[in-house]
């Protein structure tokens, strides 16, 4: 439990720091500091300055701004295709089921990143189109989850007795199924936004993702990995913020389920 | 059993369709052609271009004549290096990339078993908590934070081993650790959980009462019953593996096809770009597909189908 909390503190922090942070230095995003070029950090400059004196704390919270946004947005586009997908294939069965299910297995044994960067690579570098092409990858595991658990709670007699009342297959999905699949969701969003995170990193990184002046956790790594012998500054804070914050996230998803899982346990046995 | 096998490659087959329809038409739609240079090309030469790459042609013709090719193996010629054909360049790179992908297979795969194992021993125990932290850490830290950290120590700093290209064996180790160390990291966690899962079976209690040592109740009753997971599990480390390998060949200097791809998609080079995608999809679906056997082959449900 204690590493549940450490984890939530540790990303509330994060997030402040991301949102507030850039408000309590002197330094705006793209100002340089012809005084202190390549400084390693200091009383004026938290985490050092890049190689044409840019402040890396700023920059690295606005990089957190970045890649929290594309967290954000692709868990919202992977919700938008994921639910519907498995509550459909889960409440119809047989052959809709095999058909929508057997596309998510294919799916899910394609490189999808590369797809992702051949989506970028044509459509230019627009960064709201790679966060949506992102969620548009990420709503598999939603869509398992969301399918088995509609598979459940299909046959229950509450699902019967709303049909029974004549119950329209739109209002039953909507009003019965949705509310009673949204708890492991939530749970499996936190855990997606680490894949996300890394995922958006990695297509910065080779630089097709994010572009300058803008940036982001990967830009700062692969800019850092080239000066890192002679000021490792540079790769360690924008490197350690992002590891906190996908350890964070990984935690608090693993907690979250274990606890749903143990009410689920509970539950069974009432029911029993 | 060879129905299930038809029905498989089937659907693999559909798939690589759905991958090679998609990926073509995607490019072909794309703003901005591959002959995009710092100067425009008279017309003239850019219709004469057009017509030897049969860019000219109806799409469906073109997609028609592509699909006709690939069948034939042939991937066509690529539209920036001139003198090369994507069969050649994908002929040069793939010996380094296939070396890479399944040496860092192999690792993740026994490593993380072995870890997995050591720490299921006695679930709480110092050493399970501290191998889960350690894996937790690894789990955290994307390749492209790891790998340029393996160079600065083990490279630069000890200059124990090469930072890159390739030549001899231990060009490959420190590319390998990279790749392979979320895998690794991820195997263990997998073969952790289902191994503490399947030490509370009945029949692995009833091992212990007979009195059958330690060994051999994990190598014959808990370990197949636990590794039926992580058999599941290597389909998308597959295609894990080869995402990953286009970082780590771009940060390790590895002459592999996922340079070609980085490459390619800079330079809307669209016949490399798809045919590394098609080499890679292929390889993925022949594996996926032998995972699939092995999986019915363990499986005596699925023996009988």
């Amino acid at each position: 439990m204690k590493i549940f909390w450490l984890a939530l503190t540790l990303l509330v922090v994060i997030v402040a720091a991301a949102v507030f942070g850039p408000g309590f230095s002197a330094w705006g995003p793209e100002d340089m500091d012809w005084s202190a070029i390549q400084a390693p950090p200091s009383a004026g400059h938290w985490f050092g300055t890049d190689l044409v004196g840019r402040d890396l704390f700023v920059r690295t919270m606005y990089g957190a701004r970045v890649s929290l946004a594309v967290a954000l947005i692709a868990i919202c586009v992977s919700l938008c295709i994921g639910v519907p997908w498995g509550i459909i294939a889960g409440y119809s069965g047989g052959m809709t089921d095999q058909i929508m299910m057997r596309v998510v297995d294919a799916l899910y044994s394609l490189p999808l990143i590369l797809i992702v960067i051949l989506l970028v690579v044509v459509f230019g570098r627009n960064q709201y189109l790679l966060f949506a092409a992102l969620g548009a990858f990420f709503w598999l595991d939603i869509a398992r989850i969301v399918r088995g658990q509609t598979l459940s709670i299909r046959n229950s007699a509450f699902i019967d007795a709303a049909k029974t009342m004549g119950a329209s297959p739109g209002r039953i999905i909507l009003r019965h199924i949705l509310p009673n699949v949204s708890g492991p969701v939530i749970v499996y969003a936190t855990l997606a936004i680490p894949g996300v995170i890394l995922a958006e990193s990695f297509i910065s990184f080779l630089g097709l993702g994010v572009q300058e002046p803008d940036t982001s956790w990967g830009v700062l790594v692969a800019d850092g990995v080239q000066t890192m012998e002679s000021s490792p500054w540079l790769i360690i804070y924008p490197a350690a913020t992002l590891g906190i914050t996908v350890w964070a996230c990984n935690t608090l998803g693993d907690q979250l389920r274990d606890m749903i899982d143990k009410q689920h346990a509970i539950q069974i046995k009432e029911a029993r | 059993m060879s129905g299930y096998l038809a029905e498989r490659s089937l659907f693999a087959l559909i798939t690589l369709l759905f991958v090679v329809t998609a990926v073509f038409f995607l490019l072909r739609l794309a703003p901005g052609g591959p002959f995009d240079g710092e100067r425009a090309l008279p017309p003239e030469i850019e219709a004469n271009l057009k017509a030897v790459y049969h860019l000219d042609a109806p799409l469906h013709h073109q997609y028609i004549r592509y699909l006709g090719r690939l069948v034939q193996g042939d991937l066509g010629p690529s539209f920036r290096q001139k003198d090369f054909s994507v069969n050649d360049l994908i002929r040069l790179g793939l010996p380094t990339s296939l070396r890479l992908g399944l040496s860092a297979l192999v690792v993740a795969v026994a490593l993380g078993m072995v870890i997995g194992i050591a720490a299921a021993r006695q679930p709480g125990s110092a050493a399970d908590i501290l191998l889960m932290a350690v894996n937790n850490i690894s789990l955290a830290i994307p390749t492209i934070i790891v790998a340029p950290l393996l160079v600065l120590v083990f490279a630069v700093t000890l200059s124990w081993l090469p930072a890159g290209g390739i030549g001899s064996v231990q060009h490959f180790v420190l590319p390998v650790t990279a790749l392979a160390l979320p895998y690794t990291a991820a195997i263990a966690r997998l073969i952790r959980g289902s191994m503490v899962e399947a030490q509370t079976q009945p029949h692995i209690t009833t091992a212990r009462a007979k009195g059958l040592n330690e060994t051999r109740i994990i190598l014959r009753h808990t370990l197949p019953l636990a590794a039926l997971p992580v058999i599941s599990f290597l389909g998308p480390t597959a295609a894990g593996l080869v995402t990953g390998s286009v970082v780590v060949e771009q940060i390790f200097d590895l002459p592999g096809i996922g340079r070609y791809f980085v490459q390619g998609a800079l330079a809307r080079d669209y016949t490399l770009v798809m045919g590394v995608v098609v080499v890679y999809s292929l390889a993925i679906l022949t594996f996926n597909l032998l995972v699939d056997l092995t999986y019915g082959w363990l499986d005596p449900r699925l023996r009988v189908g």
